[in-house]
């Protein structure tokens, strides 16, 4: 599959990290890993595949977006300002008092959030309702749903996995972020999940095993799963906690991390130097 | 405006509570295409097949998946459905808290969450599946509505009146026959007590199949002379404080009657807007937190307390209270039965 959309993807991509990074850097501290780590998957889907529109974020034939692991909420949030959602500079408010930028997603404060999660496991389930609910009204549009490595420890999340095969959800796209960190250490140490595209699989998903950091790779897989009918769709991001962001990316128990200003202020600059290229070159 | 008309004996009904139920949410369904059912593997045992049969696309039957059945619900209703989800009751609310609570109540969804077979009337199931605490655990989350049909005809009513609300409303629900309260057509209003017997020397509060065992408790107290105010608390949250401030004033004593432990139900949220407002001599019919075990229903009721001559010894007990002119229990210390298990349970092994 030839697509010419390379560049302005991994320009947005890279929009939406330094936006994060600027979030996290004016905060001092946040879940800094996870965020990072589903950054190209939010600049593919907000860039290229989502139908959407800003104007009406309750536009009931929008594609939907769950954030299942809900933690990652400030890169979501970049993204949505990025798109228009609300003013870039709300990111600022991220998880100071009365804000509507909360650590974990909440579609009652955030404009342009679908589901609230943060317990996790459980924007699973409430992905296949949307989907069903959609499918019950004849809509064609898509639900897109993301879950952590980590989170795959919860049993709701395989509940959901044989529900959302035996009911042929078709428009249900999900993604797991295999980024092999969780907040006490590697998730192999402790409750290894083995090969993960093959219990999907077992469980009657399409999966397609895919580069978390490379947006081409990204937008492949997730035009090849629209072509497949009568499955769900399981895309696992092969990615690493903290992606793009080396400081971060070095921290080994990076979840939710006091960020060092120098640092992260150097991160920002970095950022912001691959942007300009990108723009100039 | 809605009417009342309270039956004139004490009978058990003729019709399943679960079949009014079923039946009332085919009604539903016909007129509102957003009504929806899922359920977790007992669709059988709930008598819900005739709705299934009719509306197989909206019926979600999830399997024994209590948490994924709350979270998909609560997914359905972002799309603008209204789910109805059934599970018996200790599965409905202990099972799945953190979904009822995180993707149902804190996300804003719109569920009404069905609980069956209450407390004692588990019977046969046993421990394991007789909620004492369902109530209890459904109090405690925010916005939530908990409340407790008495009979077919306010469980129609409350049926159809929760598909035209948004919100998170738990509903406790006895599958086979209650005794009829009141009459077919009954409107009723949730967060509203109703009165059923007027009385000036004790209130009796009840809910579910303690009500009926309140109205027989009354009449064993007239013989004796007594007059016994009784008054159906079907709504647990939000409870009706202006129903519970007037009995206290106007007959001065309060027993409250609940299949249900006494701690974090109807006792406890009585003896809240008690104390708050008008504290009088009250006392809890009820679980005096056990777990639940197994048996045939009338001598589970008597082992746990729940019958009429319970409420009447509580009721006699109250009566004791008020004519001493305190509101103070103390007369007898801790005395009673719960306060010498404490007491057991706190002493420390010698050596």
């Amino acid at each position: 599959m030839i697509l010419e959309n390379q560049e302005e993807l991994e320009r947005f991509a890279l929009q939406i990290r330094l936006q994060t990074m600027r979030t996290f850097q004016n905060l001092g501290f946040g879940h800094a890993g996870g965020a990072l780590s589903v950054v190209e998957t939010l600049a593919v889907l907000y860039g290229a595949v989502m139908k959407f529109d800003p104007q009406r974020p309750d536009w009931p034939d929008r594609d939907w977006l769950v954030v299942s692991k809900g933690h990652a909420g400030p890169a979501v949030y970049s993204t949505l300002a990025l798109k228009g959602y609300f003013p870039v500079e709300d990111l600022l408010t991220l998880n100071t008092g009365g804000t509507n930028l909360p650590s974990h997603c909440d579609h009652n404060k955030t404009t342009g959030i679908d589901m609230t999660t943060g317990s996790l496991g459980q924007g699973v389930s409430s992905a296949i309702g949307i989907a069903l609910g959609n499918r019950l009204d004849g809509r064609d549009n898509y639900t897109y749903l993301v879950i952590g490595d980590g989170e795959c420890d919860e049993g709701q999340v395989w509940e959901g996995a044989m529900f959302a095969a035996h009911h042929k959800l078709d428009r249900l796209i999900a993604f797991v972020d295999v980024n092999k960190r969780q907040l006490d250490g590697y998730t192999k140490d402790i409750n290894d999940l083995g090969d993960v595209a093959a219990k999907f699989a077992s469980f009657g998903w399409e999966t397609y095993d895919v580069d978390g950091a490379d947006v081409m790779d990204i937008q492949n897989a997730i035009l090849k799963a629209k072509t497949v009918e009568g499955k769900p769709k399981m895309i696992v991001l092969d990615t690493v906690k903290g992606q793009g962001v080396p400081f971060v990316e070095q921290i080994e128990l990076n979840h939710h991390i006091v960020l060092d200003k120098e640092l992260c202020a150097q991160s920002v600059k970095d950022l912001e130097q691959q942007l300009e290229s990108l723009t100039t070159s | 405006m809605t009417s009342i008309t309270i039956s004139r004996e004490l009978a058990k009904e003729e019709t399943m509570m679960r079949d009014t139920y079923c039946r009332t949410l085919i009604d539903l369904a016909r007129e509102n295409k957003e009504v929806v059912v899922l359920d977790a593997d007992l669709m059988n045992s709930m008598g819900m097949v005739p709705f299934m049969d009719e509306y197989p696309e909206r019926t979600f039957n999830c399997g024994v998946q209590e948490a994924n059945m709350i979270g998909i619900a609560a997914g359905l209703s972002r799309t603008g459905k209204i789910p109805y989800a059934h599970s018996f009751g200790p599965f409905a609310t202990r099972r799945c808290f953190d979904q009822v609570f995180m993707s149902g109540a804190y996300a804003q969804s719109n569920i009404r969450i069905v609980g069956s077979d209450p407390g004692v009337t588990a019977a046969y199931n046993g421990g394991t599946h007789m909620p004492f605490e369902d109530m209890g655990i459904m109090r405690n989350v925010p916005e939530m509505t908990v409340m407790e049909p008495t009979d077919n005809a306010m469980l129609e009513d409350m049926i159809r009146q929760l598909s035209h609300v948004h919100g998170m409303y738990y509903v406790r629900l006895l599958r086979r026959f209650a005794t009829k309260i009141y009459e077919p057509g009954s409107g009723f209003t949730i967060g509203k007590a109703v009165a059923l017997r007027e009385g000036s020397d004790v209130s009796i509060i009840a809910s579910g199949i303690m009500v009926a065992e309140a109205l027989r408790a009354a009449e064993l107290l007239a013989e004796k002379g007594v007059s016994a105010r009784v008054l159906n608390m079907f709504t647990l949250k939000p409870i009706d404080k202006k129903a519970v401030i007037r009995c206290a004033e106007e007959t001065g004593a309060i027993v409250t009657a609940e299949n249900h432990n006494i701690i974090n139900g109807l006792g406890s949220a009585v003896a809240e807007v008690l104390v708050e407002n008008m504290p009088v001599p009250m006392e809890r019919v009820g679980v005096q937190d056990l777990f639940g075990e197994v048996g045939p229903e009338d001598y589970l009721r008597k082992r746990f307390g729940l019958t009429p001559e319970d409420i009447v010894n509580k009721v006699e007990k109250v009566i004791q209270r008020k004519k001493s002119g305190s509101i103070s229990n103390t007369q007898q210390g801790i005395s009673n039965d719960q306060g010498k298990r404490a007491i057991k349970a706190n002493r420390v092994p010698k050596g």
